[in-house]
C-alpha cells in the first residue's frame, strides 16, 4: 500500500462552532479553510483551450489538471464518486450517510458535477488513512472520488474529516477537519462542497450561504405575505414574519446579520432593517412619503432605496452609523431599483426619465447619470454581480418577462430565463448562479398565480426549482457565511 | 370601525336588495322602493349619507388609467370632481387614496407608478378645492388587484386610484 503522506502533505483543521437558525456562526472563517490541500497548483490551461464553444468532455492527458472549465458555454457535468463518510457505530455511520448526502446534492445541483450511483462502487473498503485504489474508480469512470471520516468526540462533539482525490491522476487534491456539534453537520457539509468546488472549478463555491425571500399564500386579491428564510439547498426553514403586514423585497447586509426590506406596518410602507441575531426591526428614517426597493451598500454601512412623493420617486442613500440621508437622483421620474457595484463606487438603477424604464449607472454620489440600456422592452431589477462584470435584470418585452445579463457598459446582452413572469433575479455570492421567481397566470377564477423561486446557472442552462413549503418570490442570496 | 361599517353595510345591501328586485332599475338611486314595504319601521334606503358606502354606491370610489400611465382621463375627471363635491359636503371626513398597477410590471417600479397614480387623483381633487391635509395617499403597487385573472379586462379594472373614507 502507498503511503498516505507521500500525498497528503497539508491539511487545514478548522472548528465549526454552534450554528442556530438565525444565529451567524463565527468559524470557521473563509480564510482559515482555503489555507489547505497543496495538490497541484497549476492550472489546466491546456484543457481549457480545447472546448471552446463545445460540451466539454472529461478525456484529458494523464498529466493535465482535474478541472472544470467553467469560463465556457455549457459543461457535461463532471462524474464524482463521494462514499458515504464512515464511521463507528450507529450515530457516527448516520452522520457520515448525511454529510455525503449533502455534498452529492449541493454538488449535483449546481450542474457541474455529476455523483456517480454508490452502488456501482467497486472498492468499498476504503479506508480513510489509506490511498483509494484508483483504478476501480477509474474502471466506473469516477473523474474525482471523495471520502471521509466521522469520529464522535464526546460532549456533542463531531469531527469530520474528507480527502479529494483526483482519480486519473492519482493525486490527493483537498481535504480538511472540521470540528462541529450536531446542529452543525449540515454547515459542515456545504463547506466541503464549497471546497471540491472551489478545487476543480477554481472558482468560490456558494454552498454555505442562505436565502431570504416572501413567502406567500391565499388568492391575488388577498394574496398574504411573510418573510422566510432557508439554506441555499432549502433545508432549515424559518419565517421570520407573520402574515399580520405586508412585506416585500429583502435583501441582505454583505457585512452583518441584516437584512433591510419593506413592510406596511401601520399602513406607512417604509424601508426596515431586521437583526438576524436579536429578531428585531427597526424602522430606517423618518421620510415624508413611502420609501421602498432598499438595498446594502458592499460595506454594509449605508443602504441605498427611493423615496416616493407628490408623484415623484428619487434615490437616497443614507448612513446607517451617523443616519445622515443624501440624495442622489433630483428628476420627476420613476428613479429605483438602485444596486451598489461591488466597490462601492458606481450605482445601477432603473428610470423611466427617457419614457420607458431604462438601467441608467451614475456615481455612488449621484453625479455623472448615463443610460446603458438600448433594447426593445422595458428592462428593470437590475443587480450588480458580486464579481463585479455583470448587471443581472429583468426585462419585459413581447409580452413576456425575461431575466437576463449584461456587461457593465451594457454590451453583451443575454436572456437567460423567460416566462408570463419572471423577475427579482439575486446573485450567488460568487456571481455564477442566479435565483428568481417565476409566477403563472391566473384565470378570471382566481385559479393559478403559483409562484415559485428557480435558480440558473449564468450560461443560462440548468434552471431548478428551488422547493419552498408555500407559494415564493422576491429571493436574495446572502453572502458566504463566517 | 370597518368591521362595524362592514357589518352595517351587508345589512343595508341585503335591505336594498330586497327592495330593489322587483322594481328593477331603482339600484343607487338611493331613496327608491320605501313606501312599498309594510314594515312598521321602514329602515333607511341605500347607504346612510356620508358614509363610505354612500360615497362608493352613489359617486364611485375608483378612475382607471392607461398602461404605464399616472395621466387622467376625461373619465377620472369626472369622477374625481364628484369625488370633490362630495367632500365638500362632508368635510369632517379624510381620505386615503390608494394607488394601484395590473401584474405587467416589476415590483418596485409598480409601488413608484402605484404612488404617481394616487397623487395625481389627490392633485387633481386639491385643484378643485379639497384641503391637502384631508388626503392621504398610499400605494400598492401590483399587491391588491382588485379582479382576478392575468387578462386585459382585469389589468384594466387594476389600474386604478380608490379613494377610501377613512
Amino acid at each position: 500500500m502507498e503511503k498516505l503522506h507521500d500525498h497528503v502533505r497539508s491539511e487545514g483543521h478548522a472548528v465549526l462552532t454552534p450554528h442556530t437558525p438565525v444565529r451567524p456562526v463565527a468559524e470557521p472563517s473563509r480564510a482559515d479553510l482555503s489555507r489547505r490541500g497543496l495538490g497541484r497548483l497549476a492550472l489546466g490551461g491546456a484543457l481549457a483551450g480545447g472546448l471552446a464553444g463545445g460540451v466539454a468532455g472529461f478525456a484529458r492527458p494523464a498529466a493535465a489538471e482535474l478541472r472544470i472549465d467553467i469560463t465556457q458555454g455549457r459543461v457535461e457535468p463532471l462524474p464524482v464518486a463521494i462514499a458515504d463518510f464512515k464511521g463507528q457505530g450507529i450515530e457516527a455511520t448516520r452522520i457520515g450517510r448525511e454529510v455525503a448526502g449533502i455534498i452529492r446534492a449541493d454538488l449535483e445541483r449546481s450542474g457541474l458535477f455529476a455523483p456517480i450511483d454508490q452502488q456501482a462502487f467497486i472498492q468499498t473498503d476504503l479506508e480513510f488513512d489509506a490511498v483509494p485504489r484508483f483504478g476501480d474508480w477509474r474502471l466506473i469512470n469516477a473523474q474525482a472520488l471523495v471520502h471521509g471520516r466521522v469520529t464522535e468526540l464526546g460532549n456533542r462533539q463531531v469531527r469530520v474529516d474528507f480527502r479529494l482525490w483526483d482519480v486519473f491522476a492519482e493525486q490527493y487534491m483537498t481535504g480538511t477537519t472540521l470540528t462541529v456539534i450536531p446542529e452543525s453537520l449540515r454547515r459542515a457539509a456545504h463547506i466541503i462542497a464549497d471546497m471540491i468546488y472551489k478545487r476543480i472549478t477554481g472558482e468560490d463555491g456558494y454552498f454555505d450561504s442562505r436565502i431570504v425571500y416572501i413567502a406567500e399564500e391565499g388568492p391575488q386579491n388577498r394574496r398574504r405575505k411573510r418573510m422566510a428564510i432557508m439554506d441555499q439547498d432549502g433545508a432549515n426553514h424559518q419565517f421570520l414574519t407573520d402574515f399580520g403586514t405586508l412585506v416585500l423585497t429583502p435583501r441582505f447586509s454583505p457585512t452583518h446579520q441584516e437584512i433591510t426590506y419593506l413592510a406596511y406596518y401601520n399602513n406607512k410602507p417604509r424601508v426596515y432593517i431586521f437583526n438576524l441575531d436579536t429578531g428585531q426591526q427597526e424602522v430606517l428614517g423618518d421620510f415624508p412619503g413611502m420609501t421602498f426597493a432598499p438595498r446594502f451598500s458592499p460595506d454594509g454601512n449605508q443602504v441605498i432605496m427611493s423615496l416616493a412623493r407628490d408623484g415623484i420617486t428619487d434615490l437616497y442613500r443614507m448612513d446607517l452609523r451617523t443616519r445622515s440621508v443624501t440624495r442622489l437622483t433630483n428628476s420627476t421620474s420613476i428613479d429605483t431599483s438602485p444596486s451598489f457595484s461591488p466597490d462601492g463606487t458606481q450605482v445601477v438603477f432603473n428610470s423611466d426619465r427617457g419614457g420607458s424604464q431604462q438601467l441608467y449607472l451614475m456615481d455612488s454620489n449621484g453625479a455623472g447619470v448615463r443610460r446603458i440600456s438600448f433594447g426593445q422592452g422595458r428592462y428593470a431589477t437590475p443587480v450588480w454581480s458580486p464579481r463585479g462584470d455583470l448587471i443581472a435584470f429583468t426585462k419585459i418585452t413581447g409580452g413576456e418577462f425575461h431575466i437576463g445579463v449584461m456587461r457593465v457598459d451594457g454590451s453583451g446582452e443575454r436572456l437567460l430565463a423567460s416566462g408570463f413572469l419572471v423577475e427579482a433575479p439575486s446573485w450567488a455570492p460568487n456571481g455564477r448562479v442566479l435565483v428568481y421567481f417565476k409566477q403563472q397566470r391566473t384565470d378570471s377564477s382566481g385559479r393559478g398565480g403559483e409562484s415559485k423561486l428557480y435558480t440558473i446557472d449564468l450560461t443560462g442552462y440548468n434552471e431548478r426549482e428551488l422547493v419552498t413549503p408555500l407559494d415564493a418570490s422576491d429571493p436574495a442570496w446572502s453572502p458566504l457565511l463566517r | 370601525m370597518r368591521m362595524k361599517l362592514l357589518s352595517v353595510f351587508a345589512v343595508v345591501a341585503l335591505l336594498a336588495a330586497c327592495e330593489t328586485a322587483p322594481t328593477d332599475g331603482q339600484a343607487g338611486a338611493g331613496t327608491g322602493g320605501v313606501q312599498s314595504t309594510t314594515a312598521p319601521a321602514p329602515a333607511p334606503a341605500g347607504p346612510t349619507p356620508g358614509t363610505n358606502e354612500d360615497f362608493v354606491v352613489n359617486v364611485g370610489d375608483r378612475v382607471f388609467f392607461a398602461f404605464d400611465s399616472s395621466e387622467l382621463t376625461a373619465e377620472a375627471r369626472t369622477t374625481l370632481e364628484k369625488q370633490a363635491f362630495w367632500l365638500r359636503k362632508y368635510p369632517q371626513t379624510t381620505v386615503t387614496l390608494e394607488g394601484h398597477c395590473d401584474e405587467r410590471g416589476t415590483r418596485e417600479y409598480n409601488l413608484a407608478l402605484g404612488e404617481r397614480r394616487a397623487a395625481a387623483a389627490r392633485d387633481y381633487m386639491v385643484s378643485l378645492g379639497v384641503d391637502p391635509s384631508r388626503v392621504t395617499t398610499i400605494s400598492y403597487g401590483k399587491e391588491r388587484p382588485a379582479v382576478l385573472g392575468s387578462n386585459e379586462e382585469a389589468w384594466a379594472q387594476n389600474r386604478r386610484s380608490v379613494t377610501v373614507i377613512n
